[in-house]
């Protein structure tokens, strides 16, 4: 069982490092997709102290749909503010 | 037969690490990301070979798996590299020519030449 | 035999995973990133296979399929905004 103990050891190393480039990043494109792995290492967490239904729903929730849906979000307030930008140029 | 499986397994492994350490070292995008669709592709696939091998009652699900690897993995890449393209990435000081580019410019001067139009839905973005 | 060779080509895809983070943290340009990421899903679905193998249950090769489709769909979604044609 010794090695399931590293794996989880270094899956919580790059876990920390995930969140910390979600936090700190300035773009908040590659913040999203550091937050949508963190949610995949998650469910692999989640795989390894044996709750397989935990772990299909963070994959589902956590990684999937949260990303698709921050995108879709950030895809309407650019076009926003491109609609403005053209406002005021005129 | 089990202990076959299992090299094959190692195998794959192996191949999942020369993806990442040529996604390390290559000096481009185009090239990190053929680095990384073809090697990746090979060693995932090799992997759950292995595993289908070493345990023959679970290759149904197994070769579900790797049908969805071999059909998913290429599309992500390919829609990758055409943003990857649009948004004029820059090559590395080493490439030596780009089909797409001339290819376009040839059809947009046989459009002109053959209708006389300024063909505008052809040009890139 | 076949369990230690399995932990070891399990040893092995979590290193290349470390390696990939590299590339993530020093990437310059967000298709990097996203590259690095789509490798990141690809050897976890290895992984979890071999987990499936290591643990005795086939369930989790569900958890893969889920995977790998959700990433698959994360992946276009996130191809197509920089293309800015979503």
């Amino acid at each position: 069982m010794s090695y399931l103990l590293i794996i989880s050891i270094l899956l919580g190393i790059i876990m920390l490092a995930m969140a910390g480039i979600a936090i700190y990043h300035k773009s908040q494109v590659v913040a999203i997709i550091a937050a949508g792995a963190l949610g995949l290492f998650a469910s692999v967490m989640y795989l390894l102290l044996s709750a397989p239904d935990v772990a299909m729903t963070e994959a589902a929730i956590g990684s999937g749909l949260s990303t698709i849906i921050f995108f879709y979000v950030l895809n309407r307030i650019r076009t926003t503010d491109e609609k403005e930008e053209q406002q005021l140029k005129k | 037969m089990e202990l076959f499986g299992a090299i094959i397994t190692l195998l794959g492994a192996i191949f999942l690490l020369i993806a990442s350490i040529g996604l390390v070292r290559m000096p481009d995008v185009y090239n990190r990301l053929q680095v990384g669709t073809k090697a990746t592709t090979l060693g995932t696939i090799l992997s759950l070979i292995g595993l289908a091998i070493v345990i023959p009652g679970w290759s149904g699900k197994l070769i579900l798996l790797i049908i969805f690897v071999m059909m998913t993995n290429p599309v992500s890449s390919h829609v990758l590299a055409r943003a990857a393209y649009y948004i004029k990435l820059p090559y590395t000081s080493r490439t030596v020519v780009d089909k797409l580019k001339v290819s376009d410019k040839v059809l947009n001067v046989e459009m002109e030449k053959r209708y006389g139009l300024e063909s505008k839905t052809l040009k890139v973005k | 035999m076949v369990n230690i060779i399995l932990s070891t080509a399990l040893a092995i895809i979590i290193i290349s995973i470390a390696i990939t983070m590299i590339r993530f943290v020093k990437g310059k340009s967000s298709v990097d990133r996203v590259i690095a990421f789509d490798i990141m899903t690809i050897a976890s679905i290895a992984m979890i296979a071999i987990l499936a193998q290591l643990l005795g249950r086939i369930i989790y090769l569900d958890i893969a399929l889920v995977y790998g489709l959700l990433s698959f769909l994360a992946v276009i979604i996130i191809a197509k905004y920089l293309e800015k044609s979503l």
